[in-house]
């Protein structure tokens, strides 16, 4: 396509936006609305990805050695550990490590256990990182039915519950993000039916000079374009600021270390950028459903 | 040029419009295309340009074979056949000039060319004066005058006019005829479908007469031949 005829196609989509007034505002409309769910739920989903995430990669599961045992024993358990097909890495760690370790994870209070490191009375443990943060349990349970076990660890709970409701709030999320989609696209294809239908006449010349049907297209492809790019950019601006805010307001309220909001750059950009993307997408989506129909081309 | 060899033509609604005809038609030829309404006539003209396919039979036209031509290809086999209807089918709010630049700007011609080509056929209909007015401002023999330029700026091989007097009075109808004439005389093949038994007896020309979807009559000089 000439450079020129692209010039011509974006002129003539931008006066159908201008034309088309209240239809316009309302294919805008749909978009916006749908945009800024969309972006809300992203920016929720992926942190709790990020946070899942960081939880996933700290499993661990902690073999507890019996006291009893002896070195020997010690190192038959290591080699049974071992074979278990999940387990990742495997480390061991004895009782003088692990109450150092106590003692550092607790800071000034740890002092308090200093007194123990003449009488230690933990336990040597066996360190794995199973291959897969969801394969923890599978390995607790063959780990704990071993000789010499004396407990297994691995903060079932928690893990369990997390994984669940990351699940869950996935499925609903894409959901809800489809069912958006599909309405702001029907809004737009209805919007550009209009277009078509208010210029009919002028089509019909522009087939009968023999205009090619990619050259009858574009218009109304640009058209839809446009409707979702203008679409985007509340939800954009919004995403943006409430982003900012949030990230630079909250994250320091927020105690536990192992929950940590995406940075704001390049996260929020990332973001603005998909938002644009899916925004483009349902207007390009919208006005080829509606052309493909009504042009019979 | 244009070459029909048993084309029918059967509407989707059961409705059988033509009923094997048989045609030649050479390069530089005047033709009329008569007969009562609804004997065919607008379907023989409607398949020249493929705004119709043939149900059967094979049109072949400038070398394009239309019974088995790939869709994308129409747009390009277009732009050899120029059309022209009765009801003229200008854009009301674009200019004399801007009608007829259309007709090169949806086929990409460069902006030199459509300037070029617009003010030399708007000479040759004799509208250079009004290329500034809309259709409207202008009476009707003057916006068929504007349709015929359209139909023409492509330098098309075949000019197809659908009863392009049915709407004018009988001055503006010689007017018009005058225009086709030199148009056909300049080598255009011209195929006109006309209800006017006046123009067809004045002008002398090839006439081929469509009843009940066959061709009654084909005479090299022939006679509008029915009553008013």
């Amino acid at each position: 396509m000439k450079f020129r005829t692209l010039g011509r196609h974006t002129r003539e989509g931008g006066k159908s936006v201008w034309r088309n007034g209240w239809m316009t505002v309302s294919a805008v409309g749909a978009v916006t609305t749908t945009l800024l769910l969309v972006g809300v739920f992203l920016a929720l989903m992926l942190n709790l990805n990020e946070i899942a995430g960081n939880i996933e990669d700290d499993v661990e599961v902690k073999v507890l050695v019996e006291l009893t045992a002896d070195e020997e024993q010690v190192s038959a358990l290591e080699n049974e550990l071992e074979s278990i097909p999940e387990v990742g890495d495997l480390s061991y760690s004895s009782k003088e490590e692990e109450l150092d370790e106590l003692i550092d994870s607790l800071g000034d209070q740890g002092k308090a256990f200093e007194l123990f490191e003449q009488s230690n009375p933990l336990n040597d443990a066996f360190i794995i990182e199973p291959n897969d943060p969801v394969e923890a349990l599978a390995i607790a349970d063959q780990a704990e039915s071993m000789d010499q076990v004396e407990e297994v660890d691995f903060g079932e709970e928690i893990v369990q519950r997390l994984f669940q409701f990351n699940e869950y709030a996935r499925y609903i999320g894409l959901g809800l993000i489809v069912g958006l989609v599909f309405t702001a696209i029907f809004l737009i294809s209805n919007t550009i039916k209009i277009t078509i239908i208010a210029r009919k006449k002028e089509i019909g010349i522009m087939k009968l000079v023999g205009a090619t049907n990619a050259f009858i297209r574009w218009p109304f492809f640009v058209e839809g374009l446009l409707l979702g790019v203008l679409g985007s950019i509340i939800p954009i601006a919004a995403v943006l600021s409430g982003y900012y805010y949030l990230y630079y307001n909250l994250q320091d309220r927020i105690q536990f270390d192992f929950i940590q909001l995406l940075p704001f750059y390049p996260f929020a950009f990332q973001l603005a950028g998909l938002i644009l993307a899916i925004g483009a997408f349902i207007g390009v989506w919208g006005s080829v459903m509606s052309v493909r129909k009504f042009l019979r081309v | 040029m244009i070459e029909m060899k048993g084309v029918y033509k059967t509407y989707p609604n059961g409705v059988t419009a033509l009923n094997g005809i048989d045609v030649h038609i050479d390069q530089g030829e005047f033709v009329y295309v008569v007969g009562p309404s609804g004997a065919g006539k607008s379907t023989f003209t409607k398949l020249m340009f493929r705004e119709e396919k043939a149900t059967k039979g094979s049109v072949k036209v400038n070398d394009y074979n239309l019974s088995t031509i790939k869709e994308r290809h129409v747009p390009y086999m277009r732009r050899h056949v120029g059309v022209v209807y009765q009801d003229f089918r200008l854009l009301p709010r674009l200019t004399v000039y801007e009608n007829v630049a259309f007709a090169l700007e949806v086929i990409e011609e460069s902006p030199n060319q459509i300037r070029r080509r617009v003010m030399d056929v708007l000479d040759q209909v004799r509208l250079k004066n009004k290329a500034r007015f809309i259709p409207d401002e202008l009476s009707g023999g003057e916006q068929q005058r504007v349709s015929i330029a359209r139909a023409i700026v492509n330098h098309p091989k075949l000019l197809i006019a659908d009863e392009p007097t049915g709407n004018l009075d009988p001055d503006t109808s010689w007017e018009i005829m005058h225009i086709l004439e030199e148009i056909n005389a300049s080598g255009t093949t011209v195929l006109m479908a006309t209800h006017s038994q006046e123009i067809v007896n004045t002008i002398r020309r090839r006439v081929i007469a469509i009843e009940d979807g066959q061709i009654a009559r084909d005479e090299a000089r022939g006679e509008y031949g029915y009553e008013i």
